[in-house]
């Protein structure tokens, strides 16, 4: 079972739940208590329910309502006795409204404070005499009207009181450890009012939810709780047609797809937005696409406004192949749960697939019209989490490499056809002015692909270049990806009429085994025999991290001479290799 | 609609919402006679009928509601 994500109502609910009942029945119980200041039965019912179709079997304790202080107070109280492994404290706007009407206007004045005053008390006292996690209920943003649009600047109002008790709320619950918010206020501007409320109801019971808002409610609760209990999505996987654009990108190509603009190219940039937006958070993003490759990527690097780049993309997989064997692709590469993924489709064939091939993936409906894809997929409580942390962001990048490695193995038995794939353009120039601040700080970094690991300040590197002694030459490498910059950098020395001397030849890692190291010797040969030279001379220096070039220059074909390695110009056939040279940046 | 169709339907909800496929209701039948009609089951029952029969129910009509004829007459209630 996993987290259910597609809107029901109380009595889908309840018959999901029924049918899902025997999944859980094993399962270890988790106690939750229910405190809330209006009947919280329905509320109980519904987070029972919710809890089956996520795989969580809930025991629950239920105060009597308007008991929430008399428990959290009372060291020997049910609420303790029941050992509660989540308190879910669920306070209501209309319960609330009702006693600040009953206090004086000073008292009105401060009401937010007091209250908050007492959420803190009741979160640590919970904190001390139970292990539970508290799940922290706001106050829906519910205007009563009393003073129109000057309530926001009239602390006596009930409306400025109930925001500032929200902002305080948003403190309590990042500076008290254990405390979860359950954001209500956003739930019902969500629906709204008549969705959110049923005034007939509410008078002949204590209901002051409709049981929609109530299913909401209890789902946001599972929701976060699952979170806690680390299920949670992790990774996001797109279509691209009609998902991530309008139309076919192999149909109609980069100048037809709707993107951008006015009218449903409009919608889809929005979306791409908050696509980014998830990126940025630490979700993954992985492409799965009925699209050949190179076909696929054309938006990502020539459409001025795709928002989505490829180096957000952690995997990207466009083929003809079913979708369900690519997710399981995508999956074995981020080596994820599929319980983490979502899967956004506009097609609902490839939906219905991926449902039954691999249902721990969660995929939601999308609706027909792509305006709408925001407003379905963002309540939805797709990208539940309990912590944030600075390096979520950071993850693609390591799953990029990841894939790439993947790819090379998987897809290409043939070496020399992979790199052949990759276009792979290089821009050799002397060091040019604006080059020589990053050709110091390489050379000062590069300790693995560095032959003799020789340190150059800016000022040596200004000096070498203007040296009549010194050839100099700077390499950049760009590939179908995009550019990678400035990955190489070598520094020849004339040592007399016939000879030059490799005084530094240093690469980036990540462009091993490209075949850039035979692109870069024909590079020096051509030099070399420009300048009527016969030799190349080169020489490793061993260091405790260059280890990998050890073998480069009898790779390259250099042989042995006097503690050196020398290269015959008047013999030498350059390997095969797939870069072209250019002639400019890329 | 008829009585007997606005039954007939409301027959369908009460099995559903109280989860008991074979419960037959009759106009004259009220909470006392259904197993499981409660106040908790009543709530979900009128949200439901409401939800059916796309009517929106005075509070005092459903105050007043004593039996499933009652409930059919609010129905019927243009």
């Amino acid at each position: 079972m996993r987290l259910q994500h597609f809107p029901v109502d109380f009595n889908q609910l309840r018959r999901l739940a029924s049918e899902g009942a025997g999944a859980v029945s094993g399962k270890p119980e988790t106690r939750i208590a229910i405190l809330g200041d209006a009947a919280t039965q329905f509320l109980r019912q519904a987070i029972l329910n919710h809890g089956t179709l996520a795989g969580i079997r809930f025991a629950a304790f239920e105060a009597d309502f308007n008991q929430i202080e008399r428990q959290v107070y009372d060291p020997g109280s049910d609420l303790y006795a029941f050992d509660p492994q989540y308190v879910v404290l669920a306070w209501t706007t209309r319960k609330a409204r009702l006693g600040f009407y009953k206090l004086e206007a000073a008292q009105q004045a401060v009401w937010h404070s007091d209250f908050l005053g007492q959420v803190r008390d009741m979160c640590q006292l919970i904190g001390e005499r139970s292990k539970a996690k508290i799940l922290l209920f706001n106050l829906e943003d519910l205007d009563d009207g009393v003073y129109g649009n000057f309530a926001a600047r009239t602390p006596q109002s009930f409306t400025y009181q109930a925001r500032m008790f929200n902002a305080g709320w948003m403190r309590v619950c990042a500076e008290l450890p254990s405390v979860y918010p359950i954001d209500i206020a956003a739930m019902q501007a969500r629906i709204g009012l008549a969705a959110s409320y049923q005034s007939n109801i509410y008078v002949s019971t204590e209901l002051v939810h409709s049981l929609d808002f109530t299913v909401s409610i209890a789902k946001a609760v599972v929701d976060v709780v699952g979170s806690l209990e680390g299920r949670f999505h992790k990774c996001l996987i797109l279509d691209l047609d009609n998902t991530l654009w309008g139309g076919v990108i192999g149909d109609d190509g980069v100048e037809r797809i709707e993107l951008g603009g006015a009218g449903v190219g409009k919608a889809f940039k929005e979306f791409q937005a908050w696509i980014q937006q998830l990126q940025r958070r630490g979700i993954i993003l992985a492409v799965c696409s009925k699209n050949n490759e190179d076909v696929a990527k054309q938006p990502f690097l020539h459409h001025p406004d795709m928002v989505l780049r490829l180096e957000d993309i952690a995997v990207f997989v466009a083929n003809w192949e079913n979708k369900a064997d690519n997710i399981r692709h995508i999956q074995e590469i981020l080596n994820i749960g599929f319980d983490s993924m979502v899967f956004f489709d506009d097609n609902p064939v490839e939906r219905q697939l991926i449902k039954e091939q691999l249902p721990d993936v969660a995929v939601p409906d999308l609706p027909e019209d792509p305006a709408q894809y925001l407003e379905a997929l963002q309540g939805l409580g797709l990208f539940e989490t309990s912590s944030v942390s600075a390096t979520d962001a950071q993850r693609t990048h390591q799953y990029q490499q990841e894939a790439e490695r993947h790819k090379l193995s998987q897809r290409f038995t043939n070496l020399d056809e992979f790199l052949a794939s990759l276009q792979m353009k290089a821009f050799t120039r002397p060091f040019q002015a604006f080059d020589i601040p990053r050709v110091a700080q390489l050379s000062q970094r590069s300790n693995q692909f560095n032959l003799r690991t020789v340190r150059y300040t800016e000022a040596d590197i200004a000096r070498l270049a203007a040296s009549e002694r010194h050839h100099t030459l700077a390499f950049d490498l760009a590939d179908k990806f995009g550019g990678h910059g400035l990955i190489a950098v070598v520094i020849l020395e004339e040592m007399d009429a016939t000879q030059l001397f490799i005084d530094t030849w240093f690469m980036s890692c990540r462009v091993l085994k490209r075949g850039m190291e035979d692109y870069v010797l024909s590079e020096l040969v051509a030099h070399a025999r420009q300048m009527g030279k016969q030799r190349l001379i080169g020489e490793y220096l061993p260091t405790a991290k260059n280890g990998m070039v050890a073998e480069h220059y009898p790779g390259l074909g250099f042989r042995a001479e006097g503690g050196k390695w020398v290269l015959d110009l008047a013999g030498f056939q350059a390997k095969e290799f797939f870069i072209e040279k250019t002639t400019q940046e890329q | 609609m008829t009585e007997e169709t606005v039954l007939e339907r409301l027959s369908v909800v009460f099995r559903q919402v109280l989860d008991q496929p074979d419960l037959v209701i009759r106009p004259e039948t009220t909470a006392l006679d259904v197993d499981g009609w409660d106040s908790m089951s009543h709530v979900m029952l009128v949200v439901e009928i409401e939800q059916q029969f796309k009517k929106r129910f005075k509070s005092r009509e459903i105050a007043d509601w004593k039996s499933v004829g009652d409930m059919i007459a609010s129905i019927l209630r243009p």
